[in-house]
């Protein structure tokens, strides 16, 4: 596990950065899962998690993120394909694989008669770790459940049981943690605790990979993103580049009056007019080296019309989602 | 081998029997002692002996032996269903462990507890009738022998079944009525002809006939085909787990 913060000297720089951060720490290779059923759950998954980044894994029910973590996982068998984990491969060298992974799965599926720290140390001990009572403590301290360390997982509620649920996959120190739907009906306040708990332990050095459909929850916290549909990965990207690439932007002119339809002077900047008339729409690229924004003021000013506000809006992540995924509908 | 993961799974099953004491020890000690009531008391004291044995002391190993295979095959059947019936079984899928060694844990967790009680129920019998065991090694190793071979036949029927009632089926309706017929009351030397060589395909014979030959060295079929017996009965139900391993069976998709 990577800890304490880099000490930055002239061209140690690039190695560190890139045996800890841009090395891949999980290699998925042609991927596929077809389940008995006949169901195509996976079809041929290329994906590189880095070593140390938060990735985030989106796409709509049914879409194959759960089945592509369990095979990680070695949950569920892989029909063809391959995946190493930190050079490991998960089938031949399971052993090596595993111990690097810890996993919260997306069902609260905890024994709910044991006790928050039996249950805890239980985990502990499947991954072969020697009793250590010192870190049990601290993993329950950090997830602010020590003081129920002794109470029945029955007692607890739903965020507190998910707690425990991630208490139990740090409880042997991996490297990688998977975070299936992590925040799946709980509260406000809980999921911003859980995403400090991640940051802080991407601070750690820990690799996070999340599967989400809270498109503000990929935003918020994830440095790469892949969008899986149908059992096919659509793109991998790093989250700002995504929306910069993919991002559409559009100016809203607030005008002083209301227009019947857009004025043939302006139909050069495919404009749309606003459901009560009192709005100019403008649609341009963040891409572009032009926006044609200052000729498009400029016909304005000219054409006669006045406005007395504007504003720009940008396409948000789950924009983006949506529109990809309706895309290949 | 993960030893360290064996002993969390051997540990934390065991410690379901803390847990669940009235249901684990005590049920099936109160029910040894009702037998002792009706069969010891009530039938036996008609029944003077068999083969020279008391009859009340000549059930004991019959008794035991009941007790061992359903109480195998509950602790084992329950130890494994549990965890793929409430979702827990993703943690033992996902950790560094190998089936054999996740069959190790329960299935050594659910043999301990029967041969624990097995000893329990054979102090229990003692304070009702005077014992006598010829060959206490033998005892053990038919004990531990019988113990293991039905925990990891409860452990594949714990794998097979997908539902509560499945998990009740096979001990309800084939083990009981198998451990009845298959002489923990009686002698089979005493059922017609006929009836004795039916009762040779009843696996449990074997058993108890191996078991009682070590209290009291008399037998319905000589010791060395019930110890053949057992280990062939041990022997197939390691095969049936290797293929379970082997293929993931109900375990992963």
């Amino acid at each position: 596990m990577i800890t304490g913060s880099p000490a930055f000297a002239g061209d140690d720089e690039w190695e560190y950065v890139y045996n800890n951060f841009m090395q891949p720490i999980i290699t998925v290779s042609q991927l596929s899962k077809t389940y008995a059923s006949g169901l195509e759950a996976l079809k041929n998954v290329d994906l590189t998690i880095r070593r140390g980044e938060i990735f985030a894994l989106l796409g709509p029910n049914g879409a194959g993120k759960t089945t592509l973590i369990n095979i990680i996982c070695g949950i569920v068998k892989k029909s063809s394909g391959s995946v190493t984990v930190d050079g490991h491969d998960i089938v031949k060298d399971y052993r090596a694989a595993r111990s690097l992974i810890g996993l919260v799965p997306q069902e609260l599926a905890v024994s709910a008669f044991d006790k928050v720290w039996a249950t805890v140390s239980f985990s502990r001990g499947l991954f072969g770790k020697p009793a250590d009572s010192d870190f049990i403590a601290k993993v329950l301290k950090d997830l602010t459940l020590y003081d129920r360390k002794d109470s029945q997982v029955m007692t607890l509620s739903g965020g507190m049981k998910r707690r425990v649920m991630i208490a139990k996959a740090l409880a042997h120190e991996p490297q990688i943690l998977f975070l299936d739907e992590p925040t799946a009906g709980v509260d406000v306040e809980l999921r911003k605790d859980m995403w400090q708990t991640v940051r802080e332990l991407r601070a750690a050095g820990v690799t996070i990979i999340l599967t989400t459909h809270y498109i503000e929850e990929a935003e918020e916290m994830a440095d790469r993103i892949g969008i899986i549909n149908k059992g096919e990965l659509i793109l991998v990207e790093e989250k700002a580049e995504l929306v910069r690439k993919l991002g559409k932007k559009q100016l809203v002119l607030q005008l002083n009056g209301k227009l019947a339809a857009v004025p043939p002077q302006l139909s050069a900047h495919r404009l749309t007019l606003g459901p009560q008339g009192d709005e100019l729409i403008y649609h341009y690229d963040t891409r572009g080296e032009r926006t044609g924004i200052t000729a498009l003021l400029n016909d304005v000013r000219e054409s006669g019309i006045r406005f007395r506000d504007l504003q720009t809006t940008q396409s948000s992540l789950e924009d983006i989602f949506v529109d990809l995924v309706s895309e290949r509908k | 081998m993960n030893w360290r993961a064996v002993y969390a799974i051997y540990l934390f099953e065991m410690s379901r029997t803390g847990r669940t004491v009235m249901q684990s020890i005590l049920s099936p000690v109160i029910s040894t002692c009702l037998y002792f009531v009706v069969f010891g008391a009530a039938i036996g004291s008609r029944i003077t002996e068999i083969e020279g044995v008391p009859y009340g002391a000549f059930i004991v190993p019959g008794l035991i032996m009941m007790m061992l295979l359903t109480q195998s095959v509950m602790n084992a059947s329950f130890g494994i269903y549990f965890p793929r019936f409430i979702g827990t079984i993703y943690e033992l899928l996902s950790a560094p462990l190998s089936f054999f060694e996740i069959a190790l844990g329960y299935v050594g967790a659910a043999a301990s507890k029967s041969i624990i009680l097995g000893l329990i129920i054979l102090l229990t019998a003692n304070l009702f009738v005077p014992l006598r065991i010829a060959h206490p090694g033998w005892m053990v190793a038919f004990l531990v022998l019988t113990a293991v071979s039905f925990s990891l036949l409860g452990f594949i029927i714990g794998i097979w079944a997908d539902g509560f009632e499945k998990l009740q089926v096979i001990p309800l309706l084939i083990i009981t009525p198998l451990t009845f017929l298959g002489g923990s009351f009686y002698s089979v030397n005493v059922l017609p002809p006929v009836w004795q060589t039916v009762s040779l395909f009843n696996p449990v014979v074997y058993l108890i006939s191996g078991f009682r030959w070590s209290f009291f060295e008399i037998a319905d079929v000589s010791v060395g085909v019930s110890l053949a017996m057992t280990t062939l009965f041990l022997a197939v139900c390691l095969v049936i787990v290797w293929w379970i391993f082997k293929t993931g069976y109900r375990l992963k998709t």
